[in-house]
C-alpha cells in the first residue's frame, strides 16, 4: 500500500501539485486520470521519488520516503517496477539483456539462474524467441511487454506504469492492459497506472483518482465514474464520442425503464 | 547567473559519479565498451590525422627556410617539438572533443529523451556513476592515442621530409634528437591526463543535464564541443603557465 498526506510540489513559482492525498491499495489496479498538464505525471515522479515534494509525505508500507536514508531508498527502488511510456528499454542491449538487467545489479544469483528467470518472465508477457534481438527490431507493443518482463523481473512490490498504452493500436492496448491487471493479481502488488485513455480505465481501473490543475476532485471505481456529477470528471470522460454515445444510449434505457 | 550554477551543477555531478559504485562486475563490462568506443574507434582518424599534419609541419618548415646558413636538421627539430608539445596533446584533444566529446553527450542525451536515465533511478542504480565513471576510467587510456600521434606524426614529417627532397634521413634523424628535453614528454602527459578528463566530464554533464527532444540532443552536442574545446584551450594555457615557464 502506498499512502499520499497533503502532497505539494512546484517548479518556479508554479505549483503544480496542490495538496494531493490519496490511498493506492495493495493487489488493485489504481489509476490516475486527467487532462494533459493536471500533474499526473510529476505526481508519478514524486511516488518513484525523482521528484522531492517541497511538502507532504509519500509512506510506503509503514515509512514515508523523505525519511528514508540512501540505503533504505534504495532498497524501496529495488522493490519498484517501472513502466515507461515509451518502454525505455536500453537501445544498446538485447532484449535478454535488457531483462536480465535488474537482476544483475542488484542479485547475487548465477548467470544461469538469472537466465532461467529472465525466461519464466518473458514467458509470462508471451515473448518467445526474441531473446537476442535488440529493442529496434521487435514491434511497440512487443517492446512494451519487454518493458513489463523488465519491470517484474525482480518481483517488485509496487508497479508503476506511465501512459502504457501510448503509441499501440486498440488491440495491443488492450492485451498490454490486461497483462498489467493479470500481472497485479497474480504478484499481489501495488499498481499505479497513469493514463488518460478511457478504454484503460473502463478495462482495468479498479481504483480512479483524477486529478485536475493539481487538485485530487474525484476518487471511485469505474462503475461509479459515468453516475458521477462531478463536472470536471464527466467533461473528461464524455470529451470521447465513444463515451457520449454510451451515454446517450444508457439514457435512453433508463428512460424505457 | 547561469554560468555560476552550471558550474555548480558540474562538481555536483562529480561528487555523485565518484559515490555509490556500480556492481564491480558489471562496471568491469562498462569500462571495457567504453575503451573500445572512446579509444580504440577513434585510432583510425588519429592515425590519418597526425600522419598528415605531421607530413605539413615537415614541409612547411623546410619551404620556409631561406637562409642557406639554417641546418637542414631544423626540419626534424621543428617537427618534432610542434608535434610532442601541441599537435599530439592538445589538437588531438580538440578533434577527439568533436569526435568522442559529441558521441558521448548524444549517447546520454538521448539515454534522457529516451527515460533510459530514469529507469536506471528508478531501478536504485546511480546513473551518473553507471554512465560517467567508465568513461572516465576509459580515457586513462587517452595518452595511448597521444602516444601513438606523436609517432605516426613524426613518422609523417620523416617520410614527407626525407621522401620529398627536403631533407636527408640523416638531417631529419638528427633534429629529432637536438636539444631534446625529457620534461617536454613529462608535460605533454600531464596535459593529455586533464584533457582526457575534461574529454570524459564535460560531454557527460552536457547530456545528462539536457532538456527537450532530439533537436536538443543536435544542440547539446554543439554546445558540447564548444565548451570541451574552450576548456581544454584554457587548461592548456594554465598548464603550459605553470610547467614551462
Amino acid at each position: 500500500m502506498i499512502k499520499v498526506e497533503d502532497l505539494h510540489k512546484s517548479f518556479g513559482d508554479e505549483e503544480v501539485l496542490k495538496g494531493i492525498s490519496t490511498t493506492f491499495e495493495k493487489g488493485k489496479t489504481n489509476i490516475i486520470i486527467g487532462q494533459s498538464g493536471s500533474g499526473k505525471t510529476v505526481f508519478m515522479k514524486c511516488l518513484l521519488g525523482l521528484f522531492s515534494p517541497e511538502k507532504g509525505k509519500i509512506i510506503y508500507g509503514d515509512k514515508a520516503i523523505q525519511d528514508m536514508d540512501k540505503d533504505e531508498k534504495s532498497v524501496l527502488r529495488q522493490q519498484m517496477g517501472m513502466l515507461f511510456q515509451g518502454g525505455a528499454l536500453f537501445d544498446s542491449m538485447n532484449i535478454e539483456e535488457n531483462v536480465m538487467f535488474p537482476l544483475q545489479m542488484i542479485s547475487k544469483k548465477s548467470k544461469s539462474e538469472m537466465l532461467d528467470r529472465v525466461n519464466e518472465v518473458l514467458k509470462r508477457v508471451n515473448l518467445v524467441n526474441v531473446n537476442k534481438k535488440l529493442p529496434a527490431e521487435i514491434s511497440g507493443g512487443m517492446q512494451k511487454r519487454v518493458a513489463i518482463a523488465r519491470a517484474i523481473v525482480n518481483n517488485p512490490k509496487y508497479l508503476f506504469c506511465d501512459e502504457p498504452n501510448s503509441g499501440l493500436d486498440p488491440r495491443t492496448a488492450t492485451v498490454i492492459d490486461n497483462l498489467i491487471q493479470e500481472i497485479t493479481q497474480e504478484y499481489d502488488i501495488t499498481t499505479v497506472v497513469n493514463t488518460h485513455d478511457m478504454n484503460s480505465v473502463m478495462e482495468i481501473g479498479e481504483t480512479i483518482i483524477f486529478l485536475k490543475d493539481g487538485h485530487l476532485v474525484w476518487k471511485g471505481d469505474k462503475s461509479l465514474i459515468f453516475k458521477t456529477d462531478n463536472e470536471a470528471v464527466t467533461e473528461f470522460v464524455y470529451s470521447s464520442d465513444l463515451f457520449k454515445k454510451i451515454r446517450i444510449a444508457q439514457n435512453i434505457e433508463d428512460e424505457k425503464i | 547567473m547561469k554560468y555560476i550554477r552550471d558550474i555548480g551543477s558540474y562538481f555536483m555531478m562529480l561528487r555523485q559519479v565518484f559515490s555509490r559504485p556500480t556492481k564491480t562486475s558489471v562496471l568491469k563490462n562498462l569500462i571495457f565498451k567504453e575503451i573500445n568506443d572512446l579509444i580504440v574507434n577513434s585510432l583510425g582518424i588519429v592515425v590519418f590525422i597526425s600522419f598528415f599534419v605531421g607530413s605539413v609541419i615537415a614541409i612547411q618548415t623546410a619551404l620556409n627556410m631561406d637562409n642557406p646558413l639554417v641546418p637542414k636538421s631544423l626540419i626534424g627539430f621543428a617537427t618534432r617539438q610542434s608535434i610532442l608539445l601541441e599537435f599530439a596533446p592538445t589538437f588531438i584533444s580538440i578533434i577527439m572533443a568533436g569526435k568522442v566529446g559529441s558521441f558521448i553527450t548524444s549517447s546520454i542525451g538521448s539515454m534522457r529523451v529516451t527515460e533510459q536515465i530514469d529507469a536506471l533511478e528508478v531501478m536504485g542504480i546511480n546513473s551518473l556513476n553507471y554512465l560517467v565513471f567508465p568513461k572516465i576510467i576509459a580515457l586513462l587510456f587517452f595518452p595511448f592515442i597521444i602516444v601513438i600521434s606523436m609517432t605516426v606524426g613524426i613518422a609523417g614529417g620523416w617520410i614527407a621530409a626525407v621522401y620529398g627532397g627536403f631533407s636527408s634521413a640523416a638531417d631529419f634523424g638528427a633534429g629529432l634528437q637536438e636539444d631534446f628535453v625529457p620534461f617536454h614528454i613529462v608535460y605533454a602527459f600531464i596535459k593529455t591526463f586533464v584533457f582526457a578528463f575534461i574529454l570524459a566530464t564535460v560531454p557527460s554533464w552536457q547530456g545528462y543535464y539536457m532538456n527537450g527532444g532530439a533537436l536538443e540532443v543536435g544542440k547539446a552536442s554543439t554546445n558540447s564541443f564548444v565548451w570541451t574545446s574552450v576548456l581544454i584551450i584554457l587548461a592548456n594555457f594554465i598548464i603550459t603557465q605553470m610547467l614551462l615557464s
